[in-house]
């Protein structure tokens, strides 16, 4: 498949690692942040091939992970309702709420309907006119685009009865957030190729500065992914304190900046909560007041739901990369992809999910 | 969940959802909410040894006859009815076909139960049923008994079908998920992930055109060259709703052995991948009907996979593994790259990923 397979062919990905076993000298922690990279590195065994000075640890770049339970008990409620198709992103479904997931609101009658993009559920608004239509926009800076466009579309054909509910997330505060902690032991980034496709990667230099480490921006196959580790460490084993991109056929300095402007334009920053993590100040994105009506927390008044989680589960370490997996005692026992107790065993990008699906031999 | 750092201490996670309650989709995905569904409420209720042997159809011996028989049901609410390469009368003739020949057996009758939706046009009802009249003469199969029933207009989404089927197992052959051993080697029948992927094109879920047509087929024909060339077939079992991934756990699992492929021998036809790649799903796990795994002696494997391609629906078969003493109930995959990860089963629904 072009734009695949080269990006996957084995004797490319192995002279690669060649290159970095030639590099590194002594050992080095990184992080990947984004989810979708540490799918594809535990399904194509990459850390398995990696010299054992590399140890990577994965972030909490996965926007079903990381959405905060109040706003999962929002959208059940909102789902719920006799009144309203709701409609998601596939992952969101299997996300537990404090007492039920959107696969029983859909059992229970409700109208939950998976999508592909939000401008699906913009065409279901128009057809639905007797219907409240929402989204649930969550995401990172990737589904940012679509996400805002999907509202612009909305008020460009006058539609009444389209809204979203927002968790939008951001990657530099997390990585400062993650920085910023007594416990950090990261020491170099590859960052979140898609993410920095859209948003390009000016806004990551002033956190090299602040915290000394080196930031990669990297793509998602192995072939991508083996080249951030390999400049990532060229970096580090050379002092060398930059942002690189080793993603540049899909990655530009300045990202796109249309779809950086119709962002400002609909979204501003916001304090925001992480599933397992806490509040991160201005890491997220919400609605800007004149945007309001298209606000699902407004136009359904669920502002009043409050949650709290099971204090087995240890998804907030593992999102920091202080833990692995396989280190919580609920791994594979009580906590499994049918039955998850928290959200990285949730979504097919979660961390606990992936090792669960591709490494329990080890675990 | 200060200002500038973040708490580690802070344990959040959402209690457990085990879908105990109710019915919900993933229980009808065919992975491990399907399994425990019939571990928990059926196999409890009808216990008995036919049953207790989990494979997709039962084998009985009625006392005073001679021969084995090979025993299946299938219901088929699939939909759109019509899709590229079949519709729901071909799918639901060639599902029961298939299920009684996976234990080496000659299906010879199905009966068929229609569920039709009030409304439903006489004119597709009779192009589902000249389809299924095609697929059981290619079959070599009779349709002896049937039933009818009708449901207001919105209780049914137009037609379902069920059928069930009987076959004579051959003799001298002992086909069973339970029989895999040591050192014998997977060869699969061709492409993996085609009729998955054609039934999404067909519900305008892909948003690309894609020619890719479903590859739901009998069997039965391919079964018996195979067996007619080694009866040391031990496994036979068709990947259908879970894929290829949930249907070698299954077997790894009944067997007590584990499972190793070879990534780079498992077919994918370029359209599949492809859907599969801008959709976020694995082909390993993506539903095909015109497929089957076999597990072989190894000194007979070449005989049984030579067989196999001589035949019309066997041409693109191909080893993709061995079977291994451990780990057992475990299924890994030995990656291009040359890593080795685990294949699991599919957990509930498949669902896309988000980006």
């Amino acid at each position: 498949m072009k734009y695949v397979t080269e990006y996957r062919d084995a004797a490319l990905v192995k002279s690669v690692i060649e290159e970095i076993r030639r590099t590194v000298t002594r050992p080095w922690t990184l992080m990947e942040i984004c989810g979708g990279q540490t799918h594809a590195i535990v399904r194509h065994g990459i850390d398995q091939l990696l010299p054992p000075e590399i140890e990577l640890v994965h972030g909490p770049g996965c926007p079903v992970c990381v959405t905060p339970l109040e706003l999962i008990d929002k959208a059940l409620e909102i789902a719920a309702r006799p009144d309203v198709i709701f409609c998601s992103y596939g992952d969101m479904l299997r996300v537990p709420g404090s007492k039920r997931d959107l696969f029983s609101v859909k059992a229970q009658g409700g109208d939950v309907r998976v999508v592909y993009s939000p401008l699906d559920a913009v065409a279901l608004a128009q057809q639905h006119p007797d219907k409240q239509v929402v989204f649930f926009a969550i995401g990172f800076e990737t589904t940012a685009p679509p996400n805002v466009m999907s509202v612009l579309q909305a008020q460009k054909l006058g539609l009444k009865n389209y809204s979203i509910l927002v968790s939008h997330v951001r990657v530099p505060p997390a990585i400062n957030a993650i920085l910023s902690s007594p416990h950090n032991r990261v020491q170099g980034f590859l960052l979140a190729g898609h993410v920095s496709a859209v948003m390009g990667y000016w806004e990551y230099p002033p956190l090299v500065e602040k915290f000394r480490i080196p930031m990669v921006v990297t793509g998602f196959e192995p072939l991508d992914i083996v080249q951030g580790i390999l400049t990532t460490v060229q970096l580090l084993e050379a002092g060398k304190i930059e942002v690189a991109n080793a993603y540049q056929r899909a990655v530009t300095f300045d990202g796109l900046k249309p779809a950086q402007a119709a962002i400002n334009k609909v979204f501003m920053e916001c304090d925001r909560k992480w599933r397992g993590i806490g509040m991160i100040p201005m890491s997220g994105w919400c609605l800007r007041p004149e945007f309001g009506e298209y606000n699902a927390e407004k136009r359904f008044d669920v502002a009043d739901i409050h949650a709290e989680e099971s204090p087995l589960c240890i998804a907030g370490e593992i999102l920091q990369g202080l833990k692995k997996p396989h280190h919580c005692p609920a791994f594979g026992k009580q906590c499994t992809p049918e039955n998850p107790l928290g959200a990285t065993m949730v979504s097919s990008e979660g961390a606990c999910a992936a090792y669960y699906k591709y490494k329990r031999v080890e675990a | 969940m200060t200002d500038e750092t973040v708490n580690i201490e802070g344990a959040v996670c959402a209690p457990p959802l085990p879908h105990n309650e109710q019915i919900v989709m993933g229980h009808g995905a065919g992975g491990r909410m399907s399994h425990q569904l019939i571990q928990k409420a059926f196999v409890p209720a009808f216990q008995n040894p036919a049953l207790q042997q989990g494979d997709d159809a039962a084998l009985v011996v009625p006392d005073g006859l001679r021969q084995k028989l090979s025993i299946s049901t299938d219901a088929h609410v699939v939909w759109p009815l019509f899709f590229p390469g079949g519709d729901i009368g071909k799918l639901a003739v060639c599902g029961t076909v298939n299920d009684v020949a996976m234990l080496g057996a000659k299906p010879l009758y199905l009966t068929a139960g229609f569920i039709l939706e009030e409304g439903l046009q006489m004119d597709t009802l009779k192009r589902v049923i000249e389809s299924m009249r095609q697929a059981a003469e290619e079959a070599g199969v009779q349709i002896v008994a049937g039933d009818t029933k009708v449901v207001q207009k919105g209780k049914a989404d137009g037609l379902y079908i069920t059928t069930a089927g009987v076959g004579v197992v051959r003799e001298g052959v002992n086909v069973s998920g339970a029989n895999a051993r040591p050192g014998d080697v997977v060869l699969l029948s061709g492409s993996i992930g085609d009729h998955g992927i054609a039934v999404l094109g067909a519900r305008g879920e892909l948003g690309f055109e894609s020619s890719l047509q479903s590859d739901v087929a009998p069997l039965n024909h391919l079964i018996a060259a195979m067996l007619d060339a080694s009866p040391n077939v031990h496994v036979l079992r068709d990947p259908t709703r879970g894929g290829l991934a949930t249907t070698l756990n299954e077997i790894a699992g009944q067997s007590g052995v584990g499972i190793v492929l070879d990534e780079e021998t498992i077919p994918v036809h370029p359209e599949v991948n492809a859907a599969c790649e801008m959709l976020g799903f694995d082909p390993l796990y993506v539903a095909n009907e015109g497929k089957l795994i076999a597990i072989v002696a190894h000194e007979d494997a070449e005989k049984v996979l030579a067989a196999m391609k001589q035949t019309r629906y066997g041409e693109g078969a191909v080893a993709i593994g061995e079977v291994a003493a451990e780990p057992k109930g475990r299924v890994l995959l030995k990656t291009a790259l040359g890593s080795t990860r685990v294949v699991d089963m599919l957990a509930g629904e498949m669902l896309p990923r988000i980006c």
